[in-house]
């Protein structure tokens, strides 16, 4: 399957419901920064040099090494996907919006593998973005897929490294690994206990930070969040990813522990919070993007908690980006009004979960 | 109406300022705005770590033609100024030429200027072989302190042995 019906396909791999802690960690993202030697970072370059470090990585994916290290994969400019694809690509989290802003669309690209796994941002701030994205808690997994594909592509790419300084990037806080770890976390305990607050002042002690996905501000529409590493420098690649590592499974028995606890006292006001829920996402006639994220995070509740056993979590994972703007303009087959999205929003919805048991 | 700057798109920031009695009215796009900064409290809805960095490296000195302390890299061409205003760095030269005051600003950042990450296999060069040597010279000290006198002997061996592949490597 080539890269564009790949794109259209909702699923991608890291929504796959069935993995390690995937009841509070959706995905684990690994990226590393790289630059190449002797070419000026993207935003000094030429159109000319900028076609040059695409045609290198491309000769660079091709190379025998790479795909025995992470598969076959492929390249696209960015020019030859619609607007609607490339933000179909941001929902699905392969590229960063930042890559979508610019005038000069000719001179950015993007590798992905088939399952969607391995990506590569080209021409964005730095020259190379690698990103692995797996289900659930697996940090180690994806850094070591990371560092596969980051050998195997330095065989033939030379990239800007300073023994003392480490890998050389545009802005100086990716600078020495290059490398940014972060884990998406579905809190709906937290939030609904006030422990959140706690969580978000404790996270930044720690040189790590948080951010509320899908929202504005600090806000986090679905009550899902977003911790990452902020120092680069001075730490190894194995130092980032377990300190991480060690915070989100902290982050984990506490949403645990706060979901029990709502379970065991709070029980009837929970079921009811969760079956409502269901019941406006399976028969709702109009639905806003918040408010689908909000739904679809009390319904998971309810099914991480073993009570609502209807939608599997993989569904839920893949309806938060169905349920986005781009997507929906994709199946309309045309730029909609935001009144007629809801519209199509609530049908969409409603046609996943209407064959499931209640 | 179009912008003013680009004479492209809309324009739709409308600014009048006042200095000194003297009226001036600008009439751009938001992008063109966003990069002449005009009144960039109302433009940045989130805060732009860009911004922030060039904060961190504290008010602009009033240095300017002193030998020998570089403003404009002369690899790439970017000034401080540039760097103060996007945050980026114009190419991997800049972080030699521009190292007196990235130093401090890399320790404000990472705690630290000196990476212990990842070392690339054929572009590190000797790098990773220095880090070995590093770490043997440092285990031989300890050996010796505390009188592990055969193992001492052992990395002694391996130092050497080291030290001379890295002679014979290098050109």
């Amino acid at each position: 399957m080539g890269l564009r019906e790949n794109i259209t396909n909702p699923f991608s791999k890291w929504m796959d419901g069935n993995a390690p802690e995937a009841d509070v960690v959706i995905s684990s993202r690994v990226r590393l920064a790289r630059n190449l030697a002797s070419f000026p970072f993207p935003h000094q370059l030429s159109k000319e040099k900028a076609n040059e470090i695409i045609h290198a990585l491309q000769l660079a994916i091709n190379n025998k090494k790479t795909r025995a290290a992470v598969g076959p994969m492929e390249l696209a400019r960015l020019a030859e996907l619609t607007p609607v694809e490339r933000q179909i690509l941001v929902e699905k989290h392969l590229i960063s919006p930042d890559l979508l802003k610019t005038r000069e669309e000719e001179t950015r690209a993007l590798v992905v593998s088939g399952d969607e796994i391995v990506s590569i941002m080209v021409n964005e701030e730095d020259h190379l973005r690698l990103q692995c994205l797996l289900p659930g808690l697996q940090l180690e997994e994806a850094a070591r897929i990371c560092a596969l594909l980051d050998d195997a592509l330095e065989q033939t790419l030379d990239y800007a490294f300073s023994e003392k300084l480490g890998y050389l990037t545009a802005c100086p806080t990716n600078v020495g690994t290059g490398m940014r770890v972060s884990v998406m976390v579905h809190l709906p305990g937290l939030v609904i206990n006030g422990g959140i607050k706690e969580l978000l002042a404790f996270i930044p002690k720690v040189g790590l930070t948080v951010r509320g996905l899908y929202g504005e501000g600090t806000e986090a529409a679905g009550n899902l969040f977003q911790i990452s590493n902020q120092v680069t420098l001075g730490r190894s690649e194995e130092e980032i990813v377990s300190g991480l590592g060690t915070v989100t499974e902290q982050v984990i028995a506490r949403e645990r522990q706060a979901r029990q606890q709502l379970y065991r006292y709070r029980r009837d006001a929970l079921e009811d919070r969760v079956w409502r829920a269901y019941g406006t996402l399976r028969y709702a006639r109009l639905l806003t993007g918040d408010e689908t994220m909000k739904l679809l995070s009390d319904v998971r509740l309810g099914v991480n908690l073993g009570f609502l056993k209807g939608p599997t979590p993989r569904l839920l994972n893949e309806l938060i980006v169905l349920t986005r703007p781009a997507y929906i303009t994709k199946m309309a087959g045309k730029d909609v009004p935001p009144a007629y999205r809801d519209s199509l929003r609530a049908k969409l919805v409603r046609e996943k979960l209407k064959d499931l048991p209640e | 109406m179009l912008c003013e700057k680009c004479q492209e798109r809309n324009a739709t920031v409308h600014y009048t300022e006042i200095v000194n009695g003297q009226k001036r009215e600008m009439h751009l796009c938001e992008e063109c705005a966003r990069e002449e900064q005009v009144g960039s409290f109302s433009f940045s809805p989130q805060l732009n770590l860009h911004h922030f960095l060039a904060g961190l490296m504290g008010p602009e000195t009033g240095r300017t033609f002193i030998p020998g302390n570089q403003l404009q890299c002369r690899a790439c061409g970017l000034t401080e100024r540039e760097f103060r205003r996007t945050g980026l760095l114009g190419c991997a030269e800049c972080y030699e030429q521009f190292s007196s005051w990235l130093k401090p600003l890399l320790r404000r950042i990472h705690g630290t200027v000196r990476h212990t990450g990842k070392i690339p296999e054929r572009t590190g060069g000797q790098s990773k072989q220095r880090r070995e040597l590093q770490r043997l010279k440092q285990e031989l000290q300890a050996a010796v302190s505390q009188e592990r006198f055969e193992e001492a002997a052992k990395l002694r061996d391996r130092i050497r042995e080291l030290e001379k592949q890295m002679e014979q490597g290098g050109e």
